[in-house]
């Protein structure tokens, strides 16, 4: 570059530094949080809520079961194995885009999966369960959502995976894939059965 | 044997724009002429070698080349011939492949067409087009490499996002790009500019018909966007402030304030710098728009796979470029001269207010679009910001860009008496008013927003055709492609306000369980759910309803809602079933089975809504009509 002459100094310098200045501060607040974006865009679920259950006991329920309501299911009774549950209704449309991942995931038999069928008149979820075929070991039936509530869930589906001695090691929010079963789920699942 | 001639290519391509970068940019600077003249003949060449290297991969997919990773993850035997094509810029490498091949389009379009600047002014545009070219290739090459094979090939490949298997998606990046990418020209222009130190009437003349036919491109692009979300989403919306969305909208915004600004710059000397700063912006956010959709760093309905090396490089190069371009206009900006000067009441002073409102209306929409990512960093939690925010600050935005713009094209330069153009425009306003009172009482529902749509259209709509009145009533006054161009733009406004304040207040939506041979009836409109049947396509298995619909009992059209799943990945698509028209569209998606012979039908009617894209179409061609106008080409005559 060749020498540039001095400027002038023209009226207006002192607008124009305090407005570079503004600039700059702008830019680099800009670039500093797109740096941290980049930096958190491969953790996965970065964008699900973090339950604050994870790594705590699973809260304990005492619900009955959706294909004979007058046996009652208590969470105790799944004691000494992982198992998934997944939460679903037939009110929801999510579930059904999910539904044939789970039932071939459910198929492997590589862990015990429960349904939990949440704010579902019994009809419907039978009905459901008919047409989209029942991958579940069983399903509890929560119809009013207040168990929901000691589990932190808010709607359908979530999944959850909770260890042998029943404490939540992971949860996913939305509808399951194959890649979140493969790169999530299973190691979550393999970790618990290691610590066991 | 031909992947590896693309990979060649691009490879040359690289170096070639490197030397374009250096070469020219130094000779400007030590007045070597031999040194600027590498600029065209390289502009050319890289659109050689680009050209070449599409047509590679494009052929890759024709043939069905599975050896090349990028085919076998886009494409499978089953894919009919039209999206072996589309597929090309189907994902994040073909896409971007794409981007270099627009960009080495407009930097040879403007070695070819830029002969009546002084050299050493095209040098230095070019050199930085270079400069661009040169990053975005060594992005292409480095993190993103379309022609990696697959060895073993696979005998059969994934397939090409289903999302993406429509008409649609054929012509809706390119011309996203061509207008994302053509601000290339106006951004080159402003460094070259401030590197220079002065900025001449005739260079800025120059890059007026560039920044609007970039400008219209991207509303096309825009426009098709909104479209194919429309129907292929089968939501019933047309805009959703998605990430991605609003990625292009930002520098659509910042660009219709460059073309005002610069059409005050060229005429009246005034806003020099601000110029220079809105064309930095307009390409800069074009390059964030890119950054985004492709680092992963906000979650969207769009977005590529997520990879933090690729979002890493562009987040450097954002930051060289834009950096840079901003070090040297804080460097050099002050010593620009200043224009003609300007009173409170003139044409100047009311651009001056389109472009405060559309500048501020883009940082809205850059402050909503990172605010997720902000509070994130900021540990508040995890929010998102959705159509609540946007549409109430776009209101209040909105509103008084469209009130004021009548005013503007029957102002005066420099100075005005204000009661002139009231007078002129007194009477349109009582009528537009009216127009607005009538379409409030016999409105059946959203009285509000139709009264508002009917009124702010007209109001538009009556000014524009007060303009072209006062244009034929006195004599000797010319009619210019410019002009031409803004009345047209103008009009597209007053029909967009009408689509999109229209639909919004006299949509009506209804969801419900229908069993074969049940009828709905929606004021003059009827709906007959026939039957559903199974339906083979060339990849997919489709539930097909057949729904029949009447409008005053007299048989409308037959439309066949689908729900398709594919056969790849089992991804489940809805084509909904439109009855197009002028005033209003019918539109039946098909939901899920509830069981028995009942299935959840929604069907939509919405009034106008073809006028949104028919407004955003009117705006484009008054983009390109203004790049006619005689005087800019008469400026390249005058050598």
């Amino acid at each position: 570059m060749s020498q540039p002459a001095p400027a002038p100094k023209s009226p207006h310098t002192g607008a124009f530094v305090f407005a570079g200045v503004i600039i700059a501060l702008f830019f680099i607040g800009l670039m500093g949080l797109l740096y941290y974006g980049v930096q958190r865009s491969d953790q996965a679920g970065r964008d699900a809520l973090p339950s604050p259950l994870i790594g705590k006991p699973a809260p304990d329920f005492d619900l009955p079961l959706l294909h004979e309501p007058g046996k009652r299911f208590a969470l105790a009774e799944l004691r000494g194995q992982p198992f998934v549950m997944n939460v679903w209704g037939s009110w929801c449309p999510e579930c059904r885009v999910e539904h044939p991942v789970i039932s071939k995931f459910a198929l492997t038999k590589r862990v015990r999966f429960i349904g939990y069928n949440l704010k579902d008149p019994r009809e419907d979820a039978l009905r459901w369960l008919e047409q989209f075929g029942n991958p579940y070991l069983m399903v509890v039936a929560d119809e009013e959502g207040r168990t929901a509530i000691d589990w932190g869930i808010y709607g359908a589906p979530e999944t959850f995976l909770v260890d042998g001695k029943g404490i939540v090691r992971w949860k996913h929010v939305g509808a399951i894939t194959d890649e979140i079963i493969a790169k999530e789920l299973i190691p979550a699942l393999e970790k618990a059965e290691a610590e066991k | 044997m031909l992947p590896e001639l693309g990979q060649v290519a691009l490879i040359l391509a690289l170096l070639i724009a490197g030397l374009q970068a250096v070469l020219p940019l130094a000779g400007a600077q030590r007045g070597k002429a031999g040194w600027m003249a590498v600029a065209r003949p390289a502009a050319y060449a890289q659109l050689f070698l680009l050209l070449g290297a599409f047509v590679v991969l494009t052929v890759a997919f024709v043939t069905q080349d599975f050896s090349v990773k990028y085919v076998a993850d886009n494409s499978n035997s089953l894919l009919p011939m039209v999206y072996r094509y589309t597929a090309v810029w189907g994902a994040h490498e073909g896409s971007l492949l794409l981007w270099t091949l627009v960009l080495a389009v407009w930097n040879a379009a403007v070695a070819e067409f830029s002969r009546g600047l002084p050299e050493r002014v095209i040098a230095r545009v070019l050199g930085v087009i270079g400069l661009i070219s040169l990053g975005f290739l060594a992005f292409l090459i480095f993190t993103s490499n379309p022609f990696v094979r697959l060895l073993p090939a696979p005998l059969e490949g994934r397939d090409l996002n289903p999302l993406l298997q429509d008409v649609g998606m054929i012509i809706h990046p390119p011309m996203l790009y061509i207008g994302y990418v053509g601000f290339v020209v106006p951004f080159a222009f402003s460094i070259a500019a401030l590197i220079d130190g002065s900025v001449d009437a005739r260079w800025l003349r120059w890059t007026r018909p560039w920044t609007n036919i970039a400008w219209g491109f991207l509303t096309i692009g825009i426009a098709l966007g909104s479209w194919w979300a429309y129907y292929e989403l089968g939501w019933g919306g047309w805009w959703f402030w998605d990430p991605v969305e609003n990625a292009s909208f930002m520098p659509w915004l910042v660009g219709a304030a460059l073309l005002h600004s610069q059409a005050v710059t060229e005429k009246r000397g005034s806003f020099r710098g601000w110029t220079l700063l809105l064309a930095i912006a307009a390409f800069s956010l074009s390059l964030l728009g890119a950054f985004l959709v492709r680092s992963g760093v906000l979650t969207s309905v769009h977005s590529f796979a997520a990879d933090p090396s690729r979002g890493l490089f562009v987040l450097i190069f954002l930051g060289v470029v834009i950096g840079g371009s901003l070090v040297l206009y804080v460097l050099r900006v002050p010593r620009l001269e200043q224009g003609a000067p300007f009173t409170a009441t003139s044409r100047e002073t009311l651009l001056l207010a389109n472009n405060v409102l559309l500048t501020c209306a883009c940082a809205m929409v850059l402050l909503g679009t990172l605010y997720p990512l902000l509070a994130d960093a900021l540990g508040l939690g995890k929010i998102s910001v959705g159509p609540p925010y946007f549409g109430l600050l776009f209101l209040l935005l909105m509103t008084p860009l469209v009130l004021l713009l009548p005013f503007g094209p029957l102002t005066r330069w420099q100075r005005e008496e204000m009661s002139r153009p009231l007078r002129m425009l007194a009477p349109w306003a009582v009528l537009a008013l009216v127009l607005g009172a009538i379409a409030y009482f016999t409105a059946p529902q959203g009285k509000w927003k139709t009264a508002a749509g009917v009124a702010t259209s007209a109001w538009v709509a009556l000014g524009t055709l007060r303009f072209l009145w006062s244009r034929f009533q006195s004599k000797g006054n010319r009619f210019t492609a410019e002009m031409l161009g803004m009345t047209l733009a103008h009009g597209g406004i007053a029909v967009f306000l009408i689509g999109a304040l229209l639909v919004e207040g006299l949509n009506v939506q209804r969801e419900l369980a229908m069993t074969p041979g049940q009828t709905l009836e929606i004021g003059r409109y009827a709906f007959r759910y026939e039957s559903v049947d199974e339906l083979r396509g060339p990849n997919y298995l489709a539930t097909r309803g057949h729904v029949q619909v009447m409008r005053d009992d007299k048989p409308l059209a037959m439309l066949n809602p689908e729900k398709r799943a594919y056969a790849s990945g089992g991804q489940v698509m809805s084509e909904v079933g439109i009855y197009p028209g002028v005033f209003g569209d019918v539109y039946v998606a098909l939901g899920e089975s509830l069981g028995g012979q009942a299935r959840a039908i929604r069907i939509h009617i919405k009034p106008f809504v073809r006028w949104i894209w028919l407004g955003a179409g009117l705006m484009a061609l008054g983009g390109f009509v203004t790049a006619t106008d005689r005087r800019f080409r008469k400026a390249e005559d005058k050598r």
